[in-house]
């Protein structure tokens, strides 16, 4: 604090941030590299005055004062450019001088951080570590009775569904009168959950559409990625592989202008259109693409005009009741592809789950259900939704597939669940745990974001600044200078790497199970975990 | 591990020789419990062929309560097959009251219904017998048909038919199966012990199928009350076999096609792919998982032997025309068919279906990239 400083109720030491810069003078060499790449400003050049007092031994020489200068590191501590973490200092540093640390005293700043009564938003996910789908263990071990099967040695079927399939007897006899069959796509059971280009930058989407091209054309993996809801570039609209591609729309419908002009022009249907009404980080809210990130071509695919923030309404506002929400608008989106692509919604999990879904039985076009728990990420919310609103995915997914048992459709609607999967790293374990708890395929968003782009985030709050285009790897960013950091080629091997290690984790999993010849969806006796009441709750067995 | 017999013979042969065949299986199995099918029905039995049959164990009150009910709907006994029992029981076996082979004419008010709807009441009657007998464990049932016999007891197989004597009293058939184990898996229990039996169909099955419980859930969300039981996770093969043929109403080449699909890239290059897409979409739930040799007898009198998707356990199919049998082991089809062309013996693969016809001339094989029948 300087002298003629001031002490306010908000000003806080570098101890009340919840990260401190560690700088090592010694190591320094003063390049400049760590106060550049800061994204949030928070490390400055710093000029330090000291005061050096010599004092002779003799009467003869008399004591003296002198300054020196020195320059260094100074951390900001106004709120504004409190450190949030991310490490890109450390990352840029050419001597390793320099270091963010987590404040285990408990931090003050996040009594500050609203100042001018905003209360805090950013972007990221909910910042609690632990995860119930962690503690799911795979016990039904096949033993000498079936013997376990060889991962590396046999083969798989891990494909599923997304589509309305028929009940048996309906589909045969649709089949054997040439009737109407509603549209069904085999796909591979881990989809990219939506992530909107606008929330992402340019290269990182277009490493994703690579990754994904790549592991469809080149591996026979049929890989799905969704849109999230930003419209779709007009070229990937109008080349075949748009079939590799779920199309979001959702209530602020964004680019759907530029979607449907290009109908006509479509070599290739579009892999599913998906309607979101709900997103399991900030259920409730609609979607936010903050004013920084609106530049020119996000504008042009959105159509809206350049640098305001796009804020989607909570719900669909043409819309006032389940029946008009779900019926009119699958019936619609299904007839501007003549019947041929499936259509389904998404909502964020919720202790309302069931109504939703028992709608949806009764709707013939309803292909399917996402559903997105309180662990999903986001690129903009308000930090209260994304911490305390949601529900749980893995009771949710649960008791809507039990649902679906009880009133014998269980095959008839795929359930698509997704929030929080892979959250530790564990994504094959996650999403199998989901798969055997009634789950026809996951999405995931965060995980790819971490593992294809190298994002920075956490759930100990760390980086979570995608709302505001200054990440600092360039992933969430529509800043030339920043998303440069990112090269679309490298994110595409990281895709296909991620997508390999997953298949051979899964198939790790199978194995020993003795399945293969198909995704166990609802496989629970395969299930247990070491918490009583969870187990009870997801049907599952108490091991101990 | 189960072991498995089968045979289809022009000639009705007594259930010995198939528990004959079994025990040459012995290091094959613990010998732990026996199960028997028998079809087309010769002896005594062939005298009241359309007869509904009811077999299973009873103690004296079971029976009592049995015969009360049968005479409160209006079944008349028709024929009964007396087992005399010896004083003591085999070791490993329990001592049992009545082991009841009893045929009975249909109540007179049955007498206008159709075909389908006596066999409903069938079922009906056979799982209401089977619900009163759990609370006092005094009556189990295991078949209520027409030309159907089961036995099902624990212990070991050969030793368990001498202790019944089943050669004594002329029973004989034209299609037998026959297993020797009691399933371990699950809880010991006699209804989880092959073969399963549902409105005419049965099942027996050498190994253990990993998708019991979304298979065992889908069935059950049919609406159907036969699906029930599920004690054991082979039972649900019957009830696969019977939702096929009776609610979709596809011939037994389309069972491989809905419990063991063909995987995608197969499925793309067979002349049926569109069809064959259909069923495995919509079937999903019945696709069965882990290793599995299925028996498997249809009302008509077919007999047939299928395979997982991955051939995990043995199975051989061999005989001449008039006598064939399913084996686990070709030491069985030896000691039932020693005089057949061995060099003939067929192992069904994981694509094959080796069915049997009634007329019993020949083996077919479907394999499933074959193009499927008219009839599909």
């Amino acid at each position: 604090m300087s002298a003629n400083g001031q002490i306010i109720p908000s000003s806080l030491s570098i101890s009340d941030l919840p990260w401190q810069i560690r700088w090592n003078q010694d190591k320094c060499t003063l390049c400049g590299s760590c106060t550049a790449v800061c994204p949030v400003n928070a490390i400055e050049l710093g000029v330090f005055r000291k005061r050096e007092i010599t004092a002779g031994l003799g009467l003869a020489e008399k004591p003296a004062s002198s300054q020196t200068i020195r320059y260094g590191i100074r951390q900001r501590t106004s709120p504004a450019y409190a450190c949030v973490g991310c490490a890109m200092c450390s990352m840029v540093c050419p001597n390793d001088a320099i270091l963010p640390e987590r404040n285990d005293g408990g931090d003050k700043l996040r009594f500050h951080i609203n100042q001018g009564g905003q209360p805090r938003s950013r972007g990221g996910r909910r910042n609690d570590p632990a995860g119930l789908l962690d503690q799911i263990k795979f016990i039904r071990i096949s033993m000498l009775t079936d013997p376990a099967l060889d991962a590396g040695r046999h083969t798989f079927e891990l494909n599923t569904l997304l589509g309305r399939v028929l009940e048996p007897r309906d589909a045969l006899k649709h089949q054997r009168e040439h009737g109407w069959m509603p549209p069904v796509r085999e796909i591979y059971p881990l989809v990219i959950g939506g992530m909107s280009f606008g929330a992402l930058s340019p290269p990182m989407w277009e490493g994703l559409q690579m990754g994904v091209a790549y592991l469809n054309e080149e591996l026979g993996m049929p890989v799905r990625m969704c849109t999230g809801e930003g419209g779709c570039p007009p070229r990937l609209l109008r080349s075949r592989f748009l079939k590799y591609v779920i199309l979001q729309i959702a209530s602020g419908y964004f680019g759907w202008d530029e979607i449907i002009h290009a109908i006509p022009e479509m070599k290739e249907d579009p892999c599913a259109i998906e309607i979101k009404y709900g997103q399991g980080a900030k259920p409730g809210d609609g979607g936010l693409l903050m004013w920084h990130k609106v530049n020119k071509l996000i504008a042009a695919i959105r159509g809206v005009p350049e640098r305001v923030s796009l804020p989607s309404p909570p719900t669909h506002q043409t819309q006032y009741s389940i029946e008009e929400s779900v019926a009119k608008m699958i019936q619609s989106m299904s007839m501007a592809w003549g019947f041929r692509v499936p259509v389904y919604p998404k909502i964020s999990a919720t202790s309302t789950t069931l109504a939703v879904l028992n709608n949806l039985t009764r709707n013939p076009y309803a292909a399917g259900l996402a559903i997105d728990g309180e662990d999903g990420g986001t690129g903009a919310a308000y930090n209260v939704s994304m911490n305390h609103m949601g529900h749980p995915i893995a009771s949710s997914l649960r008791d809507a597939y039990l649902n679906l048992v009880k009133v014998g459709k269980q095959n008839e609607i795929p359930l698509f669940a997704g929030g929080g999967v892979g959250k530790n790293g564990n994504l094959a374990a996650n999403a199998a745990a989901l798969i055997m708890l009634g789950a026809s395929g996951i999405q995931t968003g965060k995980y790819i974001m971490q593992a294809a782009a190298g994002c920075l985030g956490s759930e100990q709050d760390r980086c979570n600044i995608c709302n505001i285009g200054l990440c600092p790897k360039g992933i969430a960013s529509q800043d030339p200078r920043i998303f440069r950091r990112l090269d679309a080629e490298k994110v595409a091997e990281r895709v296909v790497d991620l997508y390999l290690a997953f298949d051979m984790e899964l198939r790790k999993i199978l194995a020993p199970l003795g399945r293969s010849t198909s995704l166990p969806i609802g496989m629970s006796d395969a299930l247990g975990i070491n918490d009583f009441h969870a187990a009870e709750r997801l049907g599952i067995r108490y091991v101990v | 591990m189960c072991r498995l017999f089968a045979v289809s013979s022009d000639t009705p042969l007594s259930p010995m020789k198939a528990l004959e065949a079994l025990d040459t299986m012995r290091e094959g199995h613990d010998g732990s419990g026996v199960g028997l099918f028998l079809r087309d029905l010769g002896g005594p039995l062939a005298a009241v062929k359309g007869s509904p049959i009811l077999s299973g164990i009873f103690t004296e009150a079971g029976l009592k309560k049995l015969d009360a009910l049968m005479m409160d709907i209006g079944f008349m006994t028709k024929y009964r097959m007396g087992i005399r029992l010896p004083a003591t029981p085999p070791a490993g076996t329990p001592k049992r009251d009545i082991y009841l082979i009893r045929a009975y004419d249909y109540p007179s008010a049955w007498e206008t219904l159709s075909e389908t709807e006596k066999h409903r009441r069938l079922m009906e009657t056979r799982l209401r017998l089977r619900k009163m007998g759990e609370a006092e464990g005094d009556m189990i049932v295991f078949s209520f048909w027409p030309d159907v016999v089961m036995i099902k007891e624990i212990g070991d197989p050969l030793t368990v038919g001498r202790y019944l004597d089943l050669d004594r009293h002329g029973l004989t058939a034209r299609v037998i199966l026959a297993q020797g184990r009691q399933n371990t898996n699950y809880a010991i229990n006699l209804y989880a012990c092959h073969p399963f039996f549902l409105e005419g169909y049965a099942t027996m099955t050498n190994g253990e199928n990993t998708a019991f419980i979304p298979v065992k859930e889908f069935l059950e969300s049919r609406g159907f009350e036969g699906y029930m039981g599920f004690q054991s996770d082979s039972e649900v093969f019957v009830h696969i076999l019977h939702y096929m043929e009776r609610f979709l109403d596809l011939p037994l080449e389309a069972y491989k096609h809905i419990i063991t699909p063909l995987p995608d890239a197969a499925l793309t290059a067979h002349p049926n792919a569109r069809l064959l897409r259909t069923l495995k979409q919509s079937c999903r739930k019945l696709i069965i998982d882990g290793p599995n040799c299925v028996i498997g007898s249809l009302p008509d009198g077919s007999v047939f032997m299928a395979q997982d998707s991955k051939k995990l356990r043995p199975g051989f199919v061999g005989g001449k025309p008039g006598i064939w049998g399913f084996s686990s082991e070709v030491c069985g089809l030896d000691t039932v068919i020693p005089d057949r062309d061995k060099t003939k013996d067929f192992q069904p693969m994981h694509l094959d279906m080796a069915v049997v016809g009634p007329d019993r001339k020949e083996v077919t094989v479907c394999r499933q990239t074959d193009r499927l029948s008219r009839q599909v």
